[in-house]
């Protein structure tokens, strides 16, 4: 065998742990979920489904998957731009040369992604109890006079869904900023600068551009955590008031995991929630690969 | 103050204000654990002298030491195995490129875009039929082959420099050799940028431990908070205390290796 060759094998077989792993973990059980959704019965007791696509018929009829799956875009919807746009803000700020105390900014926005989603819940809901500190400060500052039941009601618990949200991720997404900025040339922000361009200009006109590709790699990956927000949901409003406030995944595993596990239907959900982070992350991917 | 100076006002406020907002929490939670449950309902924002009443309260409440043992396995076992194999096959892709090598990572990349939702019923199904419910294999299994590590460990192969590489053949050093011996070392701040992402994710993971898990015993801190905060009373300076716990390992390591992380993302980032 020449080395060539024998340096290729060597290539593949440094490949095959992992790509045989992403293919039993990941594209096999994907087949297998859409062959589940075809099938119905309680517990070990399958059958194919008739009609084949009973379970997807069903969903339609479902008004509380109507309405997790409502709940997951009203999050999606509001959430995701907001923190995207607050994290290219953040990540512009940080980039500036001459900017004082770098190091802490980017150490105090960036710690809450090391905290686990079930962690923070429990703190905004401690945060956010009845009689807990938000309603304290509130009544301190005399904005309010009752206490609010922030997680009893659905406008408010939705509320405090989107700014854990916007706490927990808006530093992880502002450092893939971060890395794209300062991998661009600085020069042509110089540039802009000098041919007179206000902050704001040379953002809108120069930066946000050549940040195009991550802003949209960013977009991609928080519309697919959205789609499958589970530990917020569990933890913080337990999908309440009246599953106002659950989402698609939340449901998904109440429908699969207790009581009596409907798999068949459960796999349904889940190939909804695979097809809309496909279509959506082709529709961005359309969008975002416009040339102007 | 001069024009230029006032200028940079509202960009230091905007940083101020969301600094706060990300601290707050995290001071809340740390301050809390050492404060009576009345005390945190009654807004304390000053540490108090509860920390070791919660902490007794805590281990009679729940088995905290095994909860921190089989998260620490997870996390950690995780983590090696992750850095192994996606680091040795995103080295394969640049390193020994080839055109089929380009048609495997597309199709890897697509496994990307699979939401774990849709996985998680399968996956369930096929490590109860090989028995292998409630065991950490079956926690750490799903979570070693990432596209995202792959990705990064490929991108960063980019700067590896190629003479080496020559020079290390001429000098008889066999293949797995050069990626033990050159290619760890020198690509040390990809590594920790991939450790902290995947220990991180290891550690902080909720549902699937939750689902394959059924036992209690082998509980992790993630489903130790839970639990503790789905009881009848709620004891808020305890709950804190064990949310404080729960959250020290990750963020130790990443204020620890955090320069490294920011290095090897830039680097992986180009």
């Amino acid at each position: 065998m020449s080395p060539e060759r024998r340096r290729n094998l060597t290539g593949w077989g440094f490949l095959i742990p992992a790509a045989a792993l992403i293919a039993v973990m990941s594209f096999w059980p994907m087949i297998e979920a859409f062959i589940l959704s075809l099938k119905t019965g309680r517990g070990l007791r399958l059958n194919f489904a008739d009609p084949l696509w009973y379970n997807y018929a069903r969903l339609w009829q479902d008004e509380t998957f109507k309405l997790t799956l409502g709940n997951t875009f009203i999050y999606l919807i509001i959430q995701v731009p907001i923190m995207l746009v607050l994290a290219l803000i953040l990540a512009n700020l940080l980039n500036n040369p001459t900017l004082r105390f770098k190091g802490f900014w980017r150490t105090a926005i960036f710690l809450p992604c090391a905290v686990s989603l079930v962690s923070y819940s429990l703190v905004f809901r401690t945060l956010f109890a009845t009689d807990g500190f938000i309603n304290d400060m509130l009544q301190g500052l005399h904005l309010i006079d009752q206490p609010v039941n922030w997680l009893g009601q659905t406008g408010t618990a939705r509320f405090v869904i989107i700014l854990g949200l916007i706490w927990r991720w808006t530093g992880y997404n502002m450092v893939f900023y971060l890395a794209a900025l300062q991998n661009i040339d600085h020069s042509s922000i110089e540039a802009a600068k000098v041919d007179g361009a206000g902050a704001f200009k040379t953002f809108w006109y120069v930066t946000v551009p050549q940040l195009k590709p991550m802003i949209l790699l960013t977009a991609i990956m928080s519309t697919n955590g959205t789609l499958q927000l589970f530990d917020e949901s569990w933890n913080l409003t337990k999908g309440g008031p009246a599953y106002t406030t659950m989402t698609m995944s939340h449901y998904l595993y109440e429908l699969s995991f207790q009581k009596n596990p409907n798999v068949g239907y459960g796999s349904a959900i889940s190939y909804v929630i695979l097809i809309l982070v496909a279509v959506l992350a082709f529709v961005q991917m359309k969008v975002g690969d416009k040339r102007d | 103050m001069t024009r230029t100076k006032w200028r940079k006002v509202p960009g230091y406020a905007f940083l101020s204000v969301f600094a706060l907002f990300s601290l707050f929490p995290l001071y809340f939670m740390i301050v809390s654990s050492t404060n009576t449950s009345q005390d945190v309902l009654g807004s304390r924002l000053l540490p108090g002298g509860n920390l070791i009443a919660n902490f007794q309260a805590l281990i009679g409440a729940a088995d905290l030491g095994s909860a921190m043992w089989y998260s620490a396995v997870n996390a950690v076992a995780t983590t090696l195995a992750a850095l192994l194999v996606c680091s040795i096959a995103g080295y394969g892709f640049e390193i020994y490129h080839s055109k089929g090598k380009d048609v495997l990572m597309a199709v890897l990349l697509l496994a990307m875009m699979i939401p774990f939702a849709a996985t998680m019923i399968p996956l369930f199904r096929l490590f109860a039929s090989a028995g292998m419910v409630n065991s950490t294999f079956a926690v750490i299994l799903p979570a070693i082959s990432t596209p995202f590590l792959i990705l990064l460990f490929r991108q960063a192969s980019r700067n590896f420099p190629h003479e080496i590489l020559e020079a290390a053949r001429l000098d008889g050093l066999s293949e797995l050799a050069i990626f033990a011996r050159i290619y760890i070392p020198t690509m040390r701040s990809t590594y920790a940028a991939a450790a902290v992402i995947t220990f991180m994710t290891a550690w902080n993971n909720f549902l699937w431990p939750k689902v394959i898990l059924l036992d209690n015993a082998y509980q992790t801190m993630p489903m130790l908070i839970s639990n503790l905060s789905a009881g009848y009373v709620t004891n808020y300076g305890v709950l804190m205390l064990a949310v404080l716990l729960a959250s020290l390992p990750t963020m130790i390591i990443f204020l620890v290796l955090q320069r490294s992380f920011a290095a090897g993302m830039t680097g992986a980032i180009k």
